[in-house]
């Protein structure tokens, strides 16, 4: 047989992964159980969380000041847990859009947003986001008015961010899950804006 | 210090650890300390030397360059937002004067400017 289907070896990455895991094992450190949960509880968090804190924001303004003032405390108040994060909320108006980077590794909130994307990684993104922004928010499909400030956030240290959107005209009379539905990922970074279509 | 009457500024994130005393204010016009040391240092090359104004204090945490060489990182290093004109950190920016870039920079990398 000369076929090898699909093998492809390990890369330096994930042969110090399964190294380090299985050391942690042998070690007792750690078990595979607890590790396979863990992972399992990491792939369940998505930006449904995020979503539910900014459809709430848009209906409550009382809950939208706490959540600018902090968003730990306002997280918890909707039942999610985020340990150890300290999360700052910035608001999208007409005069300013917000959005996040973390120019240094790849800061960001998982635990409202779930596994970041790839390109939020990448080297490109994290460089050229803060010199060229709205050069590439136009690449994301977003382009905004001349007189809109850009304001782009670098999360290099204690602080992880989230975008709070505006509220799109057209869903005046809609109660908060419809909302949450049209709350994106990219919306909460800061690379799109919500639509109610 | 000059200036000991001075209130102290309120952290949006309150913590327990022995700190140094902050030193800035909201709206304190500041400048990134143009150093290059060596080890794990969370201050971005593309800001040091630039001048900005604090935007808030977040709170005092443990020093990061001393937590990477497992050290205690303490006292606590105050942690601001320092906002910045993008036409002042990019001489050849693109966008429009009010563009702005927010960066979280702890008190020992920044004087008064």
């Amino acid at each position: 047989m000369s076929d090898r289907g699909r093998y492809q070896p390990l890369s330096y990455f994930q042969l110090m992964e399964v190294s380090l895991r299985e050391l942690l094992v042998e070690k007792g450190v750690l078990t595979e159980q607890a590790i396979e949960e863990e992972v399992a509880a990491m792939r369940a968090r998505t930006p449904e969380r995020g979503a539910r804190v900014v459809a709430r924001a848009w209906t409550d303004p009382e809950y939208k000041k706490r959540l600018l003032r902090n968003g730990t405390a306002a997280c918890e108040e909707l039942g999610l847990e985020i340990p150890a994060l300290r999360l700052v909320v910035v608001e999208n108006t007409p005069e300013v859009h917000n959005v996040i980077v973390c120019t240094l590794c790849s800061c960001y909130p998982r635990v409202l947003l779930g596994i970041p994307p790839d390109w939020y990684k990448s080297r490109a993104y994290r460089s050229r986001m803060v010199r060229e922004p709205r050069a590439v928010l136009a690449e994301f499909g977003l382009t905004l008015p001349e007189k809109t400030a850009i304001r782009v956030h670098d999360s290099t240290a204690d602080m992880r961010y989230l975008v709070l959107p505006m509220r799109p005209a057209g869903t005046e009379d809609w109660d908060e899950a419809r909302l949450a539905s049209i709350v994106s990922r990219d919306s909460m970074i800061g690379v799109a804006v919500p639509s109610p279509g | 210090m000059a200036e000991l009457n001075r209130p102290q500024p309120e952290p949006q994130f309150a913590t327990r650890y022995p700190a140094v005393p902050p030193a800035f204010v909201p709206g304190d016009r500041v400048r990134v300390r143009k150093a290059a040391p060596l080890g794990h240092i969370r201050t971005p090359f593309y800001i040091r030397g630039c001048a900005g104004e604090i935007e808030r204090y977040c709170g005092s945490f443990p020093n990061p360059e001393e937590l990477a060489q497992m050290r205690d990182g303490l006292p606590a290093q105050p942690l601001y937002r320092v906002r910045f004109r993008q036409q002042d950190v990019w001489p050849d920016y693109q966008g429009p004067a009010l563009d702005t870039v927010d960066v979280e920079i702890y008190q020992h990398w920044l004087e008064k400017a």
